[in-house]
């Protein structure tokens, strides 16, 4: 049944594009990064085709806390304006962070069946493998963030400050989600069980209501309003808001009041913190 | 001759251990042959298979894959294919494209990787099932994918870390079918077992590694399935009989047939004694029992046990 055939590809000479002496080696290393990220895109782009039903329902998760949120708890809330509107880019800021378990979980699979091992053994550029994993995260989380303006929209939030603004606004929740998938490869990286991936699934919601995104940091007891206004997602959230001209709480505080300068500054601080420790935690492979 | 897999004196300790995994290891492996490395589990098989492909650092130690040290990572990853343990594939994806997305990652261009997919799903006997998810796959399917995966781009030496371990005697069949079309096919292997007879069916030489206690980490016998067979008295020949009264009788029996000391249980009603005829053994047993009068249930040839292997090897200190 298995033929012990000879191969029609001399593989021994195969001119492997990027593996020829004449190209500098920065160069070729370079290049073959490109293409091993661009690979590992379309890996994960795959997965999303196979599996529609996860990807609705990571769209249709956020949509349903919002109007949750809006229609529901929205009658109680107070905010200086339409509750539901200044609570939209909470949402936005919400889905966010949810990508983090689903960028940890993702990395703990390929840990847990060998492929991280399979990878580090390849002729492979270790870069290219978070950072397809990185771009692919994106994909998932702009698709949600679409959807769910659209259902925004709906519940009344528009763009008031113009498409420019609008789209510093979306630059900027997408920074976030950049800074919180390099958190989420350092925690897979560093994940010993499934429980782990519980764990920050389980956090994620009183991480996000310690915040500016639900509610009013200055209706918290002092010390949770401190940490709920120096959380980086109430930075997002608000600088959302101000680019968007929605409703929002009053500032009150340094950090209330630079939001779009925080909301730049806090995830590139997360990048540069986590993004080392994820890459040198990679190289080193399961075996520390 | 050239040898594609050289380690010499390779050491290793896990962090937070004080008992190294690999305590001076030392391997020789001609190209184009089959290795078995044999050992129970903890006897540092994964870790030398684990240095070898470059996932982990050793201590101390050399060892050169090809000609080329590991320390050249990059330069020894485009000569080696790895199959671990546990079959490392995509689920989701559809078999042919896990071979086109690792032969990719492997640096093959867009084209040679397809080509070279659908070669290695028709040498696998895969094209029936290239299109369906591989969570769909048997468990003797996923092996062979994992294999055809190792093999995607002729890797000078393939690693296989206990290929067939956790499968049903069908699997590790096609599986062993595969390897050995491989083995024909000119690849190096470097194979890690448990199963005595999968190293002995696959490959031209053993290195047996100890078990862990003790003098773990390192080779205690290194020979062809032959000379190691002599080396731990061959076969076994077992006698279970009906009558514990019957017990010395049968030991002074298969003392006098066998190669070495009868080992009795009393409680089994078992006696076990090495042979290296296992043929001639049974053969002169059968007369034997009627001639002693001994009531006999069962008499069976076996391969010796890993347990065997190792009591036998560490009491003749083999180096």
């Amino acid at each position: 049944m298995i033929k012990g055939k000879t191969s029609s590809i001399d593989l021994g000479k195969q001119p492997f594009a990027l593996d020829q002496r004449h190209i500098s080696e920065p160069l070729e290393s370079l290049l073959s990064a490109f293409t091993d990220t661009r690979v590992l895109t379309g890996r994960y782009l795959a997965h999303l085709r196979r599996r529609p039903a996860q990807l609705a329902v990571t769209v249709a998760f956020p949509v349903m806390i919002l109007l949750i949120f809006a229609f529901l708890f929205g009658g109680m809330m107070q905010a200086p304006g339409d509750y539901r509107i200044a609570l939209v880019p909470g949402m936005f800021t919400m889905t966010m962070l949810f990508g983090l378990s689903a960028t940890m979980i993702a990395v703990v699979t390929d840990r847990q069946r060998g492929i991280t091992d399979r990878f580090r053994s390849l002729p492979m550029s270790v870069s290219a493998v978070l950072a397809g994993r990185a771009v692919a995260d994106l994909v998932v989380s702009a698709i949600a963030l679409a959807v769910l303006i659209v259902v925004g929209v709906a519940v009344g939030w528009r763009a008031e400050r113009g498409l420019a603004a609008a789209a510093a606004a979306v630059g900027l929740l997408l920074l976030l989600r950049f800074a919180l998938i390099w958190v989420g490869i350092l925690f897979g990286t560093r994940a010993h069980n499934a429980g782990a991936v519980t764990a920050v699934q389980t956090l994620e919601f009183p991480l996000g209501f310690l915040s500016g995104l639900f509610v009013d940091p200055a209706t918290m007891p002092p010390v949770l309003r401190q940490i709920a206004e120096w959380n980086p997602l109430s930075s997002t959230a608000a600088a959302v808001r101000e680019l968007s001209g929605s409703p929002g709480w009053p500032s009150s505080s340094w950090i209330s009041e630079h939001a779009v300068l925080m909301a730049v500054v806090w995830p590139l601080v997360i990048v540069a913190i986590t993004a080392p420790l994820a890459v040198r935690r990679y190289r080193q492979g399961d075996n520390a | 001759m050239t040898l594609a897999v050289r380690a010499e004196a390779l050491r290793s300790t896990y962090p937070g251990s004080t008992v190294p995994a690999l305590d001076g290891f030392d391997l020789a492996v001609p190209a184009g042959t089959v290795h078995g490395l044999l050992g129970p589990n903890g006897a540092g098989k994964t870790t030398a298979v684990r240095i070898l492909t470059t996932l982990l650092r050793p201590d101390s130690g050399h060892a050169e894959i090809a000609g080329i040290p590991l320390s050249d990572a990059a330069q020894v990853r485009k000569r080696i294919g790895l199959v671990g343990q546990y079959a490392a594939l995509d689920e989701i994806l559809d078999g042919r494209a896990n071979l086109v997305l690792f032969g990719r990652l492997a640096q093959l261009p867009a084209a040679a990787a397809r080509q070279r997919a659908d070669e290695l799903l028709e040498q696998f006997d895969l094209v029936d099932a290239a299109m369906r998810p591989v969570s769909t796959y048997s468990g003797g399917m996923r092996r062979r994918l994992d294999l055809a995966v190792g093999m995607i781009r002729r890797p000078a030496v393939l690693f296989l870390d206990e290929p067939t371990t956790g499968l049903d005697p069908r699997g590790r069949a096609e599986v062993w079918s595969a390897v050995r079309a491989m083995v024909a096919d000119g690849t190096t292997v470097l194979l890690t077992t448990q199963y005595l007879e999968e190293a002995d069916q696959l490959a031209t030489r053993i290195s047996v590694l100890a078990a862990p206690h003790g003098a773990g980490g390192r080779v205690i016998a290194e020979g062809t399935p032959d000379e190691l067979r002599t080396l731990i008295g061959g076969d076994r020949i077992v006698l279970v009989v009906r009558r514990p009264a019957d017990l010395p009788a049968a030991a002074a029996l298969l003392e006098r047939i066998g190669d070495g000391e009868p080992e009795v249980d009393a409680d089994l009603q078992r006696v076990t004694v090495a042979a290296t005829d296992r043929l001639a053994a049974l053969s002169a047993t059968l007369p034997g029992l009627a001639a002693a009068g001994i009531d006999a249930e069962d008499v069976q040839v076996r391969r010796p046990t890993m347990d065997e292997v190792f009591l036998q090897l560490t009491a003749t200190a083999v180096r």
